[in-house]
């Protein structure tokens, strides 16, 4: 996942992908040579609650599937970019693993230009996913009327977190419906003694923030357009937006570009601050923590807008086992399987038809606005643009963190969709 | 290295001297073979296919299209979104300045101390030659903390013992500053290389021979002049030592950085931007920058090379 510290522990991650991508070619030929009953499955789960999902998935798998044979291919370290390394020459070996973890959505563009994974809309009618997950989500896995992947879960990335013994404090009762209201909102704050009331990290984070303006001020099917070419990034609306964005720093902390998004949420545990915009595993992240003063919205102006982002699973062509990959994917896609990984995870099923009462209590209210919410993408989680797009934005943003200038950031914007929409 | 059977005695014309230089230097090519196809391979030849690359079209991960000639540069130059290449040209200018000229201005002053007769001068040497063993990601980390950029209640680190001191004025944002926050990242590395440098000119002080010191003593000159026009010339070879490993260092720089801020616009310099090109799968841009930051060393290093080679020859 994007939302780690990417290159924390690069060297030592490099070396561990190194040997991972040894043992796991090692595998592929034993798997090729004799019976056909292993299934590589290829990802960056390797410990926590990711691990406690993946888990999860692997003995419902082993229930459903039991002719065949979980092998796990898991690359840990960088968070997902070692990961992402050793995938690449693998796939350029033609040793693919029988499946691999992406975001869904446009990150997955690249494999589909390549011609490196297979269609599986065939698969989507067979095992009834198309109506089980809701129609925005189908619309965004499509590619030139084709899926190529079926997601595991879904998280939201435009949730407002606050201290509620703060708000109360400055009189503050009710979540802010609209961007005017967060406003006067910050201000009270501000009146009381809360310096900066917005707390804030680092680039991505900062690119979290700004997309939940957009929606606000451009809507849901406008800022969607924003990132499949209909929507001009050009246009007065998205000045508003910037504008608006600008002003929303003025409320943050200043030292937030050397901030990752745990630094930003203990400003918000300490009283420090009142509001983090922040995707929906910060619930988790607060719970296991032990704080239990907070309060959970959408962000003001946003509407029923959920902004998705979801970790999925692919058939790479010349998979070894492909009829092994198809039993995990139907598993995956599979109520039961959605229910082992995601209950594990914190995050919550794609499927429209979760029972909410199996899970804990932010996740039950992201189901119910799941069901009747708008799916819109995020850029920086992989579902709206590709990795090249967002570096560019992540680039933009940072520079405008450190001197605000809203033409040159709308220039960039303008400059990275020409560079990136469409490839 | 370069000094390899050459420099012995020099070979004598007579009949069947090739059978004979072949013998003696055949020997030596041999045990040097190994290594010097390594170097080939894994030097030489990853420099060549890194330029190939460069004038290619990889943009993402679905592999080489084509031949795109010098295009890659001058977009670095042209189209990039920000003029993000030479805003993180102009870094690494800032941070080289400020590094070198900060590194060798308290080498020398170290040096010139403990050249005065300091007492403890084992001891003091330990310490100034220290941080030098401490690599710069373990110095990134505890300097991330010292130039955090929080003020007054929020302050920590160095920001703080100056609220402590009532010297609050001296609080600044450190590596956060648009305009001159290299400067401040430079700190950390001028604080691990002057013991070096420190090193480098002491030894250069005690290569002076004593009769040099002498002579300018017999003929009256004050210790201002004998440090002006006898001892600080004959440094000269060692300050400029200590100008190209401090530079070829200084333009490579990336570990420092990453540990202290991490990878973002305001301390971006070119290898960082190769690491972020990278993982956007982007393999020709980061190979041309790659190849520029190559150039950027050879400027700095092969007029060096070349300056050592004549020395040895003429020593």
């Amino acid at each position: 996942m994007r939302f780690r510290t990417r290159a924390a522990f690069a060297a030592a991650g490099v070396a561990l992908a190194l040997v991972a991508s040894g043992c796991g070619a090692d595998d592929g030929d034993g798997s090729g040579s004799g019976d056909n009953k292993k299934v590589e499955v290829f990802t960056w789960w390797a410990d926590g609650g990711e691990k406690a999902g993946l888990d999860g998935l692997v003995a419902q798998f082993k229930t459903d599937c039991s002719q065949y044979e979980f092998v796990n291919g898991a690359v840990a370290g960088g968070a997902g970019s070692n990961a992402k390394q050793v995938l690449a020459s693998r796939l350029q070996q033609g040793d693919p693993p029988d499946t691999f973890q992406a975001h869904a959505g446009a990150e997955l563009s690249d494999y589909i230009k390549a011609g490196q994974i297979e269609d599986l809309s065939a698969q989507y009618q067979e095992w009834g996913l198309t109506s089980a997950f809701p129609k925005g989500l189908i619309d965004s896995l499509t590619v030139d009327g084709k899926i190529y992947s079926v997601p595991a879960n879904i998280h939201r990335a435009n949730v407002l977190w606050a201290n509620k013994k703060v708000l109360a404090e400055a009189g503050i009762t009710a979540a802010p419906k609209d961007l005017p209201e967060f406003f006067t909102q910050l201000d009270t704050l501000k009146a009381n003694g809360v310096a900066a009331p917005l707390a804030l990290g680092k680039d991505w984070t900062q690119q979290m923030l700004f997309e939940a303006v957009l929606i606000s001020d451009l809507g849901p099917e406008k800022f969607t357009g924003l990132w499949n070419g209909q929507t001009d990034w050009g246009g007065a609306d998205v000045t508003t937006a910037i504008n608006d964005y600008k002003k929303l720093l003025s409320y943050s902390n200043k030292d937030r570009d050397t901030f990752d998004w745990t630094d930003a949420e203990k400003l918000v545990m300490d009283g420090k601050a009142a509001y983090q915009l922040m995707g929906d595993w910060e619930a988790a992240d607060l719970d296991a923590k032990g704080f239990k003063d907070y309060s959970y919205s959408v962000f003001p102006g946003n509407g029923n807008a959920y902004q998705w982002l979801a970790d999925s699973f692919v058939l790479p062509k010349g998979a070894k086992n492909p009829e092994g990959t198809k039993c995990w994917l139907k598993t995956l896609g599979s109520a039961a399987g959605q229910k082992a990984f995601n209950t594990k995870k914190g995050s919550i099923p794609a499927r429209t038809d979760a029972v909410a009462t199996d899970y804990p209590a932010y996740q039950q209210a992201a189901i119910a606005d799941w069901a009747k919410g708008v799916p819109v993408p995020s850029c920086p989680h992989g579902s709206a643009c590709s990795q090249g797009w967002q570096g560019a934005v992540a680039s933009a943003q940072g520079k405008f963190s450190s001197d605000g200038d809203v033409a040159s950031l709308q220039k960039a914007l303008v400059a990275a969709a020409k560079q990136f929409a469409g490839k | 290295m370069t000094t390899t059977p050459s420099s012995t005695t020099r070979p004598r014309r007579r009949p069947g001297a090739t059978r004979a230089k072949l013998r003696r230097w055949a020997p030596g090519l041999l045990l040097l073979s190994p290594s010097l196809v390594l170097l080939a391979i894994f030097v030489y030849g990853l420099i060549g296919w890194t330029v190939k690359l460069s004038l290619s079209d990889e943009h993402n991960a679905l592999g080489n299209k084509g031949f795109v000639g010098l295009k890659n540069f001058t977009d670095l130059f042209t189209e990039d979104i920000n003029g993000r290449f030479v805003h993180s040209l102009k870094n690494l200018l800032i941070f080289t300045v400020v590094f070198i000229i900060g590194a060798l201005v308290m080498g020398l002053l170290w040096a010139f101390l403990l050249e005065r007769g300091v007492r403890g001068e084992g001891f003091l040497r330990a310490v100034y030659l220290f941080p030098m063993a401490i690599s710069f990601v373990a110095s990134g980390v505890v300097w991330r903390w010292l130039m955090n950029s929080g003020t007054d209640d929020a302050a920590g680190g160095l920001n703080r013992i100056f609220v402590d001191l009532h010297l609050g004025f001296l609080q600044n944002p450190w590596w956060t500053d648009p305009d001159w926050g290299m400067a401040a990242m430079a700190l950390p590395a001028i604080w691990q290389l002057s013991g070096y440098v420190m090193a480098l000119f002491l030894s250069g002080f005690r290569g002076i021979p004593a009769e040099l010191r002498e002579a300018a003593a017999v003929d009256g000159a004050s210790t201002y002049q004998l440090y002006r026009h006898v001892l600080f010339p004959q440094l000269t070879p060692t300050a400029l030592s200590a100008l190209i490993i401090l530079g070829h260092m200084s333009m490579k720089m990336f570990d420092l950085i990453m540990s202290v801020s991490g990878a973002q616009w305001i301390t971006e310099v070119p290898a960082v931007y190769v690491w972020q090109a990278l993982l956007t799968s982007d393999y020709a841009k980061a190979a041309a920058i790659s190849i520029i930051l190559l150039l950027l060393v050879a400027i700095v290093i092969v007029p060096y090379l070349i300056y050592n080679n004549r020395v040895e020859r003429r020593s």
